[in-house]
């Protein structure tokens, strides 16, 4: 007698929470994307991405977590909001490129464009030191930390860096002190809690 | 007319003169801006690139203070302007979600400078203290990204179009020319991460301004003016031109609509130096 060999459905049970976490901070709406390119057309900053606005919430739907997180594209977006903006379907697509920035941070991987990481973090750490930005600082502190004093000297781009430094200051438009620090004990209680928020 | 005023942190820097120019023409129209005590930094694209929570909390913090006060908060900083209206937006969605009570009711609005001044009853003083009319002024109004947009969080009306700013030059006297360019992005953001971005999006609004031929660009963000202002040279000397386009708050062209004294300070701390289009048309 012949065996028959019966094949039973097999359900693969993917891996959804990267493109669940998208989901819950920009809502539903991301799944009615049809390609439409809208969001690409009118984006400002297009023709330096390595994928186009359109592309990477394709990767989103497609769970293609790292195709999307090892972009260029997310670091170089100048959050514009053209394409949230324009979207035919609200979607809110600058909003999914801060959610993706933010889990590439929490990776602790490293960025297509590692400046840009560096930039904020010096940003909110100047927060977090002073209550308000001080541009002097954050300046100093980012090409410090970001390497850019090298790259500058490599590339001759600190003949234009220095000329602009003086230009703004005898215009005084440098502000050397940094600012009083009022109310930045109340602002570095939320860098605590936002640590907590992290971890839960 | 009291109101409470965020400053932003560039005020004290590089906007020095749009600081300046906003208490001079404000004191003059009688207009009381106070400083929200305590204010602290709105965590502008730093925060909402890398902490959810941070981009709500930390300009929240702000919205709190003000409504403690009960007086609407005008802001002059368009990147604050977009933040502090998010967190508003984001606040009173969560309290009708939860339905529970939040700390932040929604009893004050908040306001960019340009849309207070802007209101009806300040732009009929406006118009009657215009002593000194930017008459063969041709201006084009450059209102950049988040001064309008997303119209979900700003509640901006023509957002593809805006007229707010060209409707306040042209009560001054000012010409006002249309271009395709008043919501263009010059990238701000990207300006101490990838300068050849910056300068390529920047480059374009120049050149859009000298095709409509317009003598100046008017603004009404920090980010916007120093933007187009500084860069203007090492854009030239890359691309072979050479551009000479003044870059002006509104409100230093308010000033000088009015007749104040001490507006060539301001003028002094750009770095495109306006005066001499302004003494060809004989404004000052």
């Amino acid at each position: 007698m012949e065996t028959k060999l019966i094949s039973l459905p097999v359900t693969v049970n993917r891996d959804t929470r990267f493109r669940d976490l998208v989901v819950e901070t920009v809502g539903e709406t991301i799944f009615s994307c049809y390609q439409c390119c809208k969001c690409s057309a009118g984006c400002p900053v297009a023709f330096a991405m390595d994928l186009l606005p359109h592309q990477v919430i394709r990767s989103v739907l497609l769970l293609q977590k790292g195709k999307a997180l090892s972009s260029r594209t997310i670091w170089i977006c100048a959050s514009c909001e053209t394409c949230t903006t324009r979207c035919p379907n609200e979607i809110d697509i600058a909003k999914v490129m801060d959610v993706l920035r933010q889990i590439q941070v929490e990776s602790g991987t490293g960025a297509k464009e590692p400046k840009v990481p560096i930039f904020h973090k010096t940003f909110l750490n100047t927060i977090k030191r002073f209550g308000r930005i001080h541009e002097l600082s954050l300046l100093t502190n980012f090409l410090r930390k970001s390497g850019g004093i090298r790259d500058n000297f490599k590339s001759g781009e600190w003949k234009n860096d220095l000329r602009l430094g003086i230009k703004m200051f005898l215009r005084g438009k440098l502000k050397l002190l940094p600012p009083s620090k009022k109310g930045v004990e109340e602002l570095r209680k939320l860098f605590d809690q936002a640590e907590e928020h992290k971890k839960s | 007319m009291k109101v409470s005023f965020f400053p932003g942190c560039s005020l004290e820097g590089t906007a020095r003169e749009y600081g300046e120019s906003i208490d001079a023409v404000s004191c003059f129209l009688g207009i009381k801006l106070e400083e929200l005590p305590g204010w602290t930094c709105c965590g502008a694209s730093a925060a909402h690139c890398t902490n959810e929570f941070l981009s709500v909390s930390l300009p929240a913090k702000n919205l709190l203070l003000a409504e403690k006060l009960k007086h609407d908060l005008v802001t002059p900083c368009a990147a604050c302007f977009s933040r502090l209206k998010n967190a508003e937006k984001t606040l009173i969605k969560e309290s009708q979600k939860n339905g529970a009570a939040t700390p932040f009711r929604g009893e004050i609005n908040v306001l960019h400078l340009l849309e207070f001044f802007s209101r009806e009853d300040l732009i009929e003083t406006i118009k009657e203290q215009v002593k000194r009319p930017l008459s063969n002024l041709k201006v084009v109004s450059y209102y950049g990204c988040l001064l309008v947009r997303p119209p979900q969080v700003t509640d901006t009306k023509n957002w593809e179009d805006p007229h707010d700013l060209d409707d306040l030059i042209s009560l001054l006297g000012g010409e006002t020319i249309f271009w395709p360019y008043k919501t263009e992005c010059c990238g701000g953001s990207l300006v101490l991460t990838n300068l050849d971005i910056v300068r390529r999006l920047t480059g374009r609004i120049l050149d859009m301004a000298q095709e409509a031929e317009a003598d100046c660009i008017v603004t009404a963000c920090p980010l916007c003016q120093a933007n187009l202002d500084t860069r203007q040279k090492e854009i030239g000397n890359a691309k072979g031109v050479s551009y000479n386009l003044p870059i002006f708050y509104f409100t230093e062209l308010l000033g000088l609509a009015f007749g104040l004294k001490g507006t060539q300070k301001w003028f002094r701390r750009h770095l495109v130096d306006p005066r001499p289009l302004l003494k060809a048309k004989k404004f000052i």
